[in-house]
């Protein structure tokens, strides 16, 4: 009922519009002559402004600007890219100067270690040179002692015991005859001694 | 009156009447969009080309980026000998699609609507162009009308037809756009018209269509400037690059 009233409602002012439309109009404005010198007049005039100042004054700034702004750009990029490669240059330096110093330091401490090691070869040797003199020493000294040994001790018996007999006898006693003796006992009985 | 829908387009006096001789150049409302168009173009560029910073600010953007448009349209249709004719191509797109813009804001007056004028820079660029064609080729221009490849039979036909295109790329040039913003605002019109006098109760229904209308007559509006520009790059081309 009400959908019915709705559009009886649009078709009758459909009609009462075209109504209205006919009474009012006199045609289309556009085709009245009256102001059409003028639209031309006034078209040329700001079109022909509108041109001359775009094409002398505003383009040329923003083809220049958006010039600018792609030279700069470009620029940019350039110069990113050479910092990269720089950069890069830099690391393969630095990784280099890395690597070489890895190298030093082994070396470093190779020789280092070599020259420790001969340092101590060295003075083990002189030690052991030392020892071996001070050894040689001693043993010299070992035989001059046994080779004297006997000698003193001789003369020790010879003199003991012409002391002795002199106690016990009273009388003078050749020396030569009791060293004689000695000698002899010495040669005999030495080796149990003197361990020779 | 106001439910008359033409009465949209019609032209009056603003101030006094200015005569040169017999003609009446007179300030009019039309005249007045003319100037505002104009200058809301020049000034929205100005701005958008005044200082040129890395990151460009909203309006350097618009204008830049109205900039690469055209200038893309530009070289896609035509090619690049058509560069010397940027900035009139740019103009024409910016003067017409401004014109139609402000047009779709109530109680202004739609400059392009009027056929006058979309007929005056039709004809000055039909004629325009003819000049371009006959520079740089001569009379070779004339080849345009004669088509490679048609049996000669149909050739004489062929020719006619041809030169009636030709002629009457002015008139269907102004008459397209003329009749778009005209059809569109009338249109818009008639359908506010029914919004009033069926009231609160039927007028819901053309309300929405209004609405509608008024996003499709943007569209048309950028449209129009649109077609106008490319079809001038393509009559450019053709007096430019001769394919016949």
């Amino acid at each position: 009922m009400i959908k019915k009233y709705f559009f009886q409602l649009i078709f009758f002012n459909l009609f009462f519009y075209k109504e209205v439309f006919a009474a009012e109009s006199g045609g289309m404005p556009q085709l009245n002559p009256e102001f059409w010198i003028s639209q031309i007049f006034w078209l040329t005039l700001t079109f022909g402004i509108l041109y001359i100042v775009l094409s002398k004054l505003i383009l040329p700034k923003i083809s220049a600007n958006l010039e600018l702004r792609k030279s700069q750009i470009q620029e940019n990029i350039e110069a990113a890219e050479k910092q990269r490669k720089d950069s890069d240059l830099k690391l393969k330096e630095f990784e280099e100067i890395i690597l070489k110093s890895k190298s030093e330091a082994k070396n470093i401490f190779k020789e280092t270690r070599e020259k420790a090691l001969k340092d101590i070869g060295f003075k083990r040797e002189t030690l052991e040179k030392q020892i071996d003199e001070e050894i040689k020493k001693a043993e010299k000294e070992i035989n001059e002692l046994k080779k004297t040994a006997p000698e003193k001790i001789n003369k020790i018996a010879i003199e003991t015991s012409s002391e002795i007999l002199k106690n016990l006898v009273g009388t003078e006693i050749n020396n030569s005859s009791i060293s004689a003796i000695v000698n002899d006992f010495s040669k005999k009985n030495g080796n149990k001694y003197y361990d020779n | 009156m106001a439910a008359n829908p033409m009465t949209q387009f019609e032209v009056y006096r603003i101030g006094p009447e200015i005569k040169i001789g017999s003609f009446d150049i007179s300030f009019t409302n039309a005249s007045l969009f003319m100037v505002v168009s104009s200058l809301a173009i020049l000034i929205i560029f100005n701005l958008g080309s005044k200082k040129n910073s890395m990151l460009p600010n909203k309006i350097q953007l618009l204008a830049e980026l109205s900039y690469t448009f055209v200038s893309k349209m530009i070289s896609d249709t035509a090619g690049s000998k058509a560069k010397p004719y940027f900035a009139f191509i740019f103009s024409l797109f910016m003067f017409v699609l401004f014109c139609n813009m402000f047009g779709m804001i109530p109680y202004t007056f739609t400059v392009t609507s009027h056929i006058i004028v979309t007929f005056v820079l039709a004809a000055f660029i039909f004629i325009g162009v003819t000049i371009i064609g006959f520079i740089k080729h001569g009379f070779g221009y004339l080849k345009l009308f004669v088509p490679s490849g048609v049996p000669v039979v149909l050739l004489p036909l062929i020719v006619v037809i041809e030169i009636i295109s030709y002629l009457s790329r002015p008139i269907s040039l102004s008459v397209r756009l003329f009749a778009n913003m005209m059809a569109g605002h009338t249109m818009m019109k008639v359908f506010g018209g029914f919004v009033i006098s069926l009231g609160i109760v039927g007028g819901w229904l053309p309300l929405s269509f209004s609405v509608a209308l008024t996003g499709l007559e943007i569209l048309v509006a950028f449209l129009q400037a649109y077609v106008f520009a490319i079809l001038t790059c393509i009559y450019l081309n053709d007096a430019l690059n001769l394919h016949h």
